[in-house]
């Protein structure tokens, strides 16, 4: 008998996971903070035992490395963590219409790369022969609209054709890169540099461009907000995102819907590469976005297509990125230790989400207490 | 000779999440060499009871034994273990593959050998009288075909306990006929089938014993020659329930919907709607009979604008201006911009009418959101509709803010009617509307339409029930094989004519 | 000329080979593995911490390494460290049901960092000197020709003279073919990819299936990002070197319509590709960065067609990029 008992709990699926009901908000955030503390005291306490140093020092370089020292009036560091935190968010802002549509646009680096392109066109050959004040608008034009260009030919062929846009955009990225490289080489006389240019929508120099560049997203942060909340367009985008079908029947023409808002999340990280480009770098180079269009893809995602969880998640991971650089530089490690830091910590919360959808019952556990 | 006992259930009780009971304390036997029925309503727990058994689910509570000893089935793989072999009514295939690939998918052992594979598949055609090619690919094949491989799929694995899930819902008569000699060839085998159905005639025609569940929970089981119709009814119902719908004359009926020589091709070229040809009247309901896809959706669909077609009009008179409009190649928006009110219930609710994610208000917004010219959207007046809608029809939620999907059947199919009747329709059309609904909200839904009709709307009314067309309807449409098979007088015309025109093709005229 | 250009490009190719081949085992149990570049990184990074400890086990002395030794460890290690980043990613989307997109993407950040990391830190790790690492000792154990390759003029040039790692990729490329297509395994994970409900209903265990092509196909991925290191780079690290090919291995899947076969030509095909402006007479180096954008244009040329031709044959496994949970209801 007792035999018979062993085998079947062996033979008894031990675990079985069941979906869940909607979990309360403030619970499923609850998870979501939790995740994040718990695994970055986890990476802390790496670094710890990687350094040498203990965890609360870690803290500190940690912090030091990001905001630099405040108290004593020095917010240098403070604004440049501001722009950083502007510049991820703006990339993921673009991207939250496509998510909420259910779109995956994994074209943000390129898309910003082309917007960054235009940018840098209209400063060179425009540099000189027209007022600042006419310079801007022309700049910020152009990029926009090569940033919609290049989200928008993926768009036309999912609405058409069905073709996976996930694959299409990442594929567009490279295209962008070597149009940039190629670009960068004639311009740069060979030498693979394009020397700055003095206009640009922000002066390069002083703090002026942190302001400019921190202020634009805070509109944006607002303005997308807004949008996919109140506006027609927005529920449109929802509609979309949860059920062509339904979309259809309601008379909503999904096509049309699916290139607008492409046009729109292109547009967006148009923006964020002419503020790269023109409020930032005043240059141009293959890795002005620096991978930040993928990281931004993950920040979307994080935000759940709210804006403003989206605006915290991306403080929280900007600081991470830079203040786990600064632990590694602190002991002349090599600073891509970051990436690890982050990498780890955004697959514990992608990870967690399976907590907050379904939840876990140890079946056996009845059975075997019998015994 | 005493019949071997092939499953017995004991005690099963099986839960989904904290709220749904889908089978309480089920017990039941099926023998070697019989048909066993399984007979319910929509929604009674049939196919999750017979899951179990199939291990795609896994019981909460209960034992399950197999030829007399005590099994745990935890996967599919295990019920093959035990010779049990289920056909689902969603037929799990692999579009991409052969049939040859399809049957043989998931075997362990041996050497992998298609073309050995490929003539026993034959010689099991051969055996029970398939027609069956096992080059061909799955997504080249008919609907009967895909059953047949699904069919050779589990004898293949030399399973003796067969469990079919509707298998006929999808099937013309003689292919319904045909299947039903290859099962009674199978039984006379000594296999054990069992089918699910909610068919009161296939259980006459084709079961020894019947076994029948009522809201997940088992009423009782029967032998087929000591029982008749009334009686299973009976069980399946709780009580004989005499419909008693409530049925007025119409009163002033004029032309509304003149739909003249439709045709409709389908993505594979196949002619889905042939020259179609009706008037709906105002004041009355006209209900549209016939066989789950013989053309109902498409005809729906044709005319509310959402399915290309190949020729013929849909002429709309309008009750106010009295002129005429032709609805055909317009699309959803341009039809509304005519000012025609069309209101359309399809038959899938969550996947097309109502946004499963959204909240009752959001989904009111669905028909409105664009009226007006702000770019923004105006809440207010689809929250009082809401909150109206809860407060009229009864429906039971937390509050307008709940997402629909969390709803059960019959408050979604309440919010969705609700919604489709405040528009203030001069045409009603709408698809299944009781389908899987209780007792209750199925009267209050037949309720709405007879008040809507009272108004002075043109119903349009598909529905499966054949009673309830015969007690609701003015007239009775029939529809098979994407033909018209005839036009009938609801007070007349009688169960079994309409039964006959629904089976009737059009090669048959 | 036209020999060396061969040799190059397939020299090339073979990272994309590896790449694209253990993709196509990935995407064929129907999960879209965007981790690829990360677990590429990883492989030639644990490689080269095995045969950097190797290498100063033997104090850096070529006499007293053994061939086969200095060959077996940085592939295992290299096979090792893939399955493990394999193995995160499909404990997150297979048990977890996590996001492929997003779990895939921050696999390859955490890749990159990884390979980045230690190939920047660890000469100092290990209480080195050097500010960067060379394990051209061990590379040479890496290339070593066939014999005859130099007797044979352009013949053993061509067909001969690569790294054992080329032909391996050829061979494990030949092998997942067969698999796919002629084995009873091969069937089962195909239908996995299409249609997981049905392997089920057939009794397939889906999830073991998910993982081990998960993890399969991260190391022979991985052992594509070994190959780059050791043969190309002739052991030598640097930090971003292996740049985008991780993404051009998941262009490949597309252009080669998820066979093996296919691939094993389109890899030399965009190895040629990525190389030609070095051979074409009068290209400059700005012509030569669009010529490097072919590729991913001909993939998305190839991605269009197929979704505009819908032929069933060569679409992507039904369920790509969706998670699947048995009792969904």
């Amino acid at each position: 008998m007792a035999e018979k008992t062993v085998t079947k709990l062996h033979r008894e699926p031990l675990f079985h996971i069941v979906k869940r009901d909607d979990m309360v908000w403030w619970k499923a955030w609850g998870i979501r903070a939790i995740t994040i503390v718990v695994s970055i005291f986890v990476m802390v306490f790496i670094s710890s035992l990687l350094t040498g140093k203990g965890m609360i020092q870690t803290f500190e370089i940690m912090y030091r490395g990001v905001f630099g020292r405040i108290e004593t009036g020095s917010f240098k560091m403070l604004f440049k963590y501001f722009e950083e935190v502007a510049i991820l968010l703006c990339l993921a802002l673009a991207l939250t219409p496509a998510f909420k549509m259910k779109f995956w646009n994994c074209g943000a680096e390129g898309q910003a790369l082309m917007g960054g392109l235009g940018a840098m066109v209209c400063m060179i050959e425009l540099e000189g022969k027209l007022p600042l004040a006419v310079l801007i608008p022309i700049i910020a034009v152009v990029s926009i609209i090569c940033g919609a260009v290049w989200g928008v030919i993926p768009a036309i062929f999912k609405a058409f054709f069905d073709t996976n846009e996930t694959l299409f955009t990442l594929m567009m990225n490279y295209i962008a890169t070597q149009i940039i490289a190629y670009y960068v080489y004639i311009k740069g006389g060979g030498s693979n540099v394009i020397q700055p240019v003095e206009a640009g929508i922000a002066p390069s120099t002083g703090n002026a461009h942190y302001f400019i560049n921190a202020g634009i997203v805070a509109v944006l942060t607002l303005v997308v907000y807004i949008y996919l909340k109140y506006s027609k367009h927005g529920y449109e985008i929802s509609v979309v995102g949860e059920s062509q079908n339904t979309a259809r029947y309601i008379g909503i023409n999904v096509k049309k819907v699916i290139i607008r808002t492409m046009l729109i999340s292109g547009a967006v990280c148009g923006i964020a590469g002419m503020l790269i480009v023109s409020g930032i770098d005043h240059s141009i180079r293959t890795a002005s976005v620096g991978g930040q269009g993928f990281t931004a893809i993950m920040m979307a995602w994080l935000g759940q297509c709210n804006p403003f969880i989206t605006l915290i998640m991306t403080a929280i991971i900007v600081f991470l990125n830079t203040g786990a650089g600064k632990v590694a530089d602190s002991c002349h490690l090599n600073s891509a230790f970051a990436d690890i830091f982050v990498g780890i910590v955004i697959l514990c919360v992608v990870g967690c989400e399976f907590f907050i959808k379904y939840s876990v019952k140890i079946r056996g556990a009845r059975k075997g207490n019998k015994e | 000779m005493t019949k071997q006992p092939a499953i017995e259930l004991k005690n099963i009780t099986k839960r989904f999440g904290a709220k749904v009971i889908a089978n309480n304390n089920v017990s039941l036997t099926a023998y070697h060499g019989e048909v066993l029925s399984i007979l319910g309503e929509n929604g009674s727990g049939k196919t999750t009871l017979m899951n179990m058994i199939s291990g795609i689910y896994f019981p909460d509570e209960g034992q399950i034994f197999v030829n007399g000893k005590e099994a745990v089935i935890a996967s599919p793989k295990d019920a093959f273990g035990f010779k049990i072999g289920m056909i689902h009514q969603h037929f799990k295939l692999v579009d991409v593959f052969s049939a040859a690939e399809n049957i043989v998918l998931g075997i362990d052992g041996g050497k992998y050998n298609l073309k050995k594979s490929t003539e026993e598949i034959k010689k099991i055609s051969e055996q029970y009288g398939f027609d069956l090619d096992p080059e061909k690919k799955i997504y080249s094949m008919s609907v009967s075909e895909k059953q047949t491989v699904e069919i050779i799929k589990v004898l293949y694995r030399g399973a003796d306990i067969l469990i079919l899930d509707e298998p006929t819902a999808v099937l013309t008569p003689q292919e319904t006929a045909k299947l039903f000699d290859v099962l009674r060839k199978m039984r006379d085998d000594g296999k054990c089938i069992i089918i699910i159905t909610h068919k009161l005639h296939e259980v006459l025609s084709l079961s020894d014993r019947v076994s029948v569940l009522r809201k997940g929970e088992y009423v009782g089981t029967v032998n087929t020659a000591e029982t008749s119709e009334s009686e299973l009814t009976e069980m399946m119902v709780g009580k004989k329930i005499d419909l008693n719908i409530e049925r007025s004359d119409p009163k002033d009926p004029q032309d509304r919907l003149v739909v003249k020589d439709l045709d409709c091709i389908n993505r594979d070229g196949v002619a889905v709607l042939d020259s179609i040809s009706f008037t709906a009247r105002s004041g009355e309901i006209l209900g549209i009979a016939g066989i789950a896809g013989s053309g109902q959706r498409e005809l729906l669909e044709a005319i509310a604008g959402l399915q290309h077609i190949s020729q013929g009009d849909i002429l709309y008179n309008d009750p106010k201006s009295g002129k005429t409009e032709n609805l055909r190649d317009k699309t959803p928006v341009q039809i509304r911009d005519l000012g025609v009110r069309l209101s359309f219930v399809p038959e899938d609710r969550l996947g097309m009418g109502l946004v499963a994610n959204m909240d009752i208000v959001d989904n009111m917004m669905l028909r409105s959101y664009s009226k007006g010219r702000s770019a923004f959207l105006e809440r207010k007046a689809p929250k009082d509709l809401a909150m109206k809608i809860i407060k009229d029809l009864e429906v039971v939620t937390p509050g307008a803010s709940t997402p629909v999907r969390r709803l059960s059947g019959g408050n979604v199919q309440k919010v969705l009617v609700g919604r489709e009747i405040a528009a203030s329709p001069t045409v009603l059309m709408v698809a299944y509307p009781v389908r899987g609904l209780d007792i209750n909200s199925s009267y209050m839904i037949y309720n709405l339409l007879n008040e809507q009709k009272e108004k002075g709307v043109a119903i349009i009314f598909v529905g499966e029930d054949l009673d309830v067309l015969l007690e609701l309807c003015d007239r009775i449409m029939v529809i098979g094989s994407g033909k018209i098979t005839g036009i009938e007088d609801a007070r007349t015309v009688t169960k079994e004519q309409i039964g006959l025109l629904m089976t009737k093709t059009g090669e048959e005229e | 000329m036209i020999i060396q250009f061969i040799c190059r490009a397939i020299l090339l190719g073979v990272p994309l080979l590896f790449g694209s081949v253990g993709e196509i085992v990935t995407e064929k149990s129907g999960h879209l593995n965007l981790g690829i570049p990360g677990v590429m990184y990883v492989g030639a990074i644990s490689g080269i911490i095995g045969s950097f400890f190797y290498e100063q086990a033997c104090g850096n002395d070529i006499a007293k390494m053994n061939a086969l030794l200095a060959v077996l460890i940085p592939l295992l290690c290299a096979i090792v460290g893939s399955v493990i980043m394999g193995l995160i990613y499909s404990f997150l989307t297979v048990t977890l049901r996590a996001n492929q997109n997003v779990t895939g993407l921050a696999l390859t950040t955490f890749g990159i960092g990884l390979g980045n990391f230690f190939g920047g830190s660890l000469t100092k790790l290990g209480g080195g000197e050097a500010t960067f690492i060379a394990l051209t000792k061990t590379s040479g154990f890496f290339s070593t020709k066939l014999p005859f390759a130099d007797k044979l003029g352009w013949f053993g040039d061509i067909f001969l003279s690569h790294d054992f790692l080329t032909y391996l990729a050829i061979i494990v490329a030949v092998i997942v073919g067969f698999v796919l297509n002629r084995t009873r395994v091969g069937l089962n994970l195909r239908a996995v990819g299409e249609s997981p409900a049905t392997a089920d209903a057939a009794g397939i265990n889906v999830t073991r299936y998910k993982y081990f092509a998960t993890c399969i196909g991260s190391a022979i991925a991985g052992l594509g990002g070994l190959q780059y290191v050791m043969a190309y780079a002739n052991g030598v690290w640097t930090n971003n070197a292996f740049g985008d090919r991780g993404w051009m291995a998941i262009a490949l899947v597309i252009f080669a319509l998820w066979k093996p076969s296919v691939a094993i030509v389109g890899s030399f095909l965009f190895g040629a590709l990525c190389n030609a402006n070095n051979y074409i007479q009068g290209l400059g180096t700005a012509t030569q960065e669009l010529f490097k954008m072919l590729p991913y244009v001909v993939t998305i040329i190839v991605l269009v067609v197929i979704s505009m031709r819908k032929r069933r044959e060569f679409q992507p496994p039904a369920h790509l990029g969706l998670p699947y949970f048995r009792e969904e209801r």
